[in-house]
């Protein structure tokens, strides 16, 4: 009885949500309503026993999906009255086009027919000897159909390699790089000393840097023009040097 | 009795007890965690830290609490109310509700479900709405732009904790977190697993929005990010939040790798220690090191950030995750 009492507030919620995420004004309110529409979903999988599908649900869907259209949702700059304006002369059209797929949808419904045998085929025969859905899943995905699998794998590569490509342009030669090891990497070491008191600077043996190796660049343009201090990005390598 | 505690309502009972027995040392927990990390931080800077309310300062989370509670709350003109407020008591249930799998004894979770690190995981890849949301609704561009650092950051540094999670469960060849911490019998998983812990554990400091990843407050540049609007309780809360959710990725921490409630070795001064003793001082030790990590490292560059995880972490985990594969086939130590 409480089963079927669960079971009918997440769908009634599930299905309202489901409404909220086309009709809601506020883009930002849609996919607040689809990811409690996913959570209503993760719900009905808990109850018919699929608690891997129900997790997994809200870790892809809603942990990573639907952050990321709430992140893009967040920086559209939408003018409401712009979205609203075209909403009645386009209505008849919408609403035909509509009609239509629903139309072909009952159709097609309307001419299914099962083959004889389709009832036994739909639920596949899951292997008895494992103890949760868990594992019948992985032995299925990865033992019974590991090819299939492995093939859908590729074409999913395949599109992750043709989207980068499309995208990926090529960088100016003169672009400047970041060294990110040289960037994090320690220079002048800064350590807490204890001090003794009333100690200076000279009882501590005076300031302690890291000799810095003398870029090679920098020793020629020191020789050929005898100015030093023009480039910038050389300049705390000098102070090195005074001790 | 009997019949009482087996019908609904003692069921019901038994639960609530059982989620009071968490939660109420949890909070207590939290509260001076705030405490420990300003004395331990002071004490690595040479200051003094929290020493006037109470002997040590001892009392200054109640002072704090007290003083959070008679604040005014204030909500800006612009802010979408509802979400305004709903995104910080997000991010404190969901610092909670993931306490109800961790079995911080053997048999003592609330709910030893067979799919619980699945349902820890799914918890705290949902961290990031309280976030995002709080962003948005204050109608400010400081928090929007530390809610959509955020964002970033908690999705790409989810997907290499995610690589660590399944190389752990290679070796333990169920989800069920008792089953994980009972595989670590003979050996914690620190230790064969070294590579994927430390990754683990600074994907945990990104994931709470901690120092040296800090940048969704990033206080120098966006104020205090996505907690610039807020006030009193419902700053209350994101605070209490975000130390539950260290504590949260600490027993984390402590399941998958530091062996949960187990001795570090099976011999009598050590397991004279009841179980959830050692689970609460490892979860500890993992506190620490939060702490420690946030007085000694400066804040990371928000592109390194991105490169960590995605050109650093991402493979590393992968290639160690097949690596782990490869060796439990050869070897025939693959769980059954």
């Amino acid at each position: 009885m409480i089963v079927a009492l669960a079971f009918y507030v997440f769908a009634a919620i599930l299905i309202a949500s489901a409404v909220m995420v086309v009709t809601a004004r506020n883009p930002v309110h849609s996919v607040l309503y689809l990811i409690l529409a996913f959570f209503n979903a993760a719900a009905l999988f808990l109850i018919a026993g699929a608690e891997f599908l129900a997790m997994i649900l809200v870790i892809v869907y809603v942990g990573a999906v639907a952050v990321l259209f709430l992140f893009v949702v967040m920086m559209l700059d939408i003018d409401f009255v712009q979205v609203k304006a075209g909403f009645q002369r386009y209505l008849p059209i919408g609403g035909i086009v509509g009609g239509m797929l629903f139309l072909e949808l009952l159709f097609v419904y309307g001419a299914w027919q099962f083959a004889d045998d389709a009832q036994a085929l739909r639920m596949h025969p899951v292997t008895t000897d494992v103890t949760t859905n868990t594992q019948a899943l992985g032995a299925i995905l990865y033992t019974d159909y590991i090819f299939p699998f492995q093939a859908a794998g590729l074409i999913l590569l395949v599109a992750m390699i043709g989207a980068i490509v499309l995208t990926l342009r090529e960088k100016p030669a003169n672009s400047r790089r970041q060294n990110i090891a040289v960037q994090v990497a320690r220079a002048h070491a800064v350590t807490m000393k204890d001090v003794p008191k009333g100690a200076g600077l000279a009882e501590m043996g005076g300031i302690i840097r890291r000799p810095l190796p003398e870029p090679k660049k920098k020793a020629l343009a020191h020789d050929d023009h005898g100015h030093g201090h023009g480039h910038d990005d050389d300049h705390g390598n000098h102070g090195g040097g005074h001790h | 009795m009997e019949a009482f505690l087996n019908s609904p309502i003692g069921i019901l009972a038994i639960t609530v007890a059982q989620t009071l027995a968490i939660l109420v040392p949890l909070l207590i927990f939290v509260a001076y965690m705030t405490y420990a990390e300003r004395k331990i931080m002071a004490a690595m800077q040479m200051r003094v830290g929290p020493n006037v309310v109470g002997p040590f300062g001892l009392l200054q989370p109640f002072a704090d609490a007290a003083k959070m509670l008679l604040k005014e709350t204030i909500i800006p003109t612009g802010a979408n109310k509802a979400l305004f407020i709903f995104a910080p008591m997000l991010t404190f249930i969901l610092a909670m509700i993931a306490w109800a799998v961790i079995p911080v004894n053997e048999g003592w979770a609330i709910a030893d479900i067979n799919v619980g690190i699945l349902y820890l995981f799914a918890i705290s890849s949902l961290g990031v709405y309280g976030i995002i949301i709080a962003g948005w609704a204050s109608n400010s561009k400081y928090a929007f732009l530390g809610a959509l650092r955020s964002a970033a950051q908690m999705v790409s540094y989810e997907v290499s904790m995610g690589f660590v999670i399944v190389t752990v469960l290679l070796c333990v060849g169920s989800l069920n977190l008792t089953q994980i911490v009972l595989a670590q019998k003979t050996v914690w998983f620190f230790i064969p697993l070294f590579p994927m812990f430390i990754i683990f554990f600074v994907s945990t400091l990104a994931e709470t929005n901690r120092p040296p990843f800090d940048l969704a407050e990033g206080e120098s540049e966006l104020v205090a990010g996505f907690m610039v609007e807020y006030s009193s309780m419902t700053y209350a809360l994101f605070f209490l939040g975000e130390y539950a959710n260290m504590f949260l990725m600490s027993a984390m921490t402590t399941t998958l790798f530091l062996g949960g409630w187990l001795p570090p070795v099976d011999i009598a001064p050590f397991n004279w220690v009841p179980g959830p003793l050692w689970f609460i001082l490892k979860v500890c030790l993992c506190m620490f090191t939060f702490v420690w990590v946030r007085a000694t490292f400066p804040r990371y560059r928000y592109d390194q950030l991105m490169r960590l995880g995605w050109k650093v972490f991402l493979p590393l985990s992968l290639v160690w995750l097949v690596l782990t594969a490869f060796v439990l086939k050869l070897a025939g130590w693959l769980p059954v």
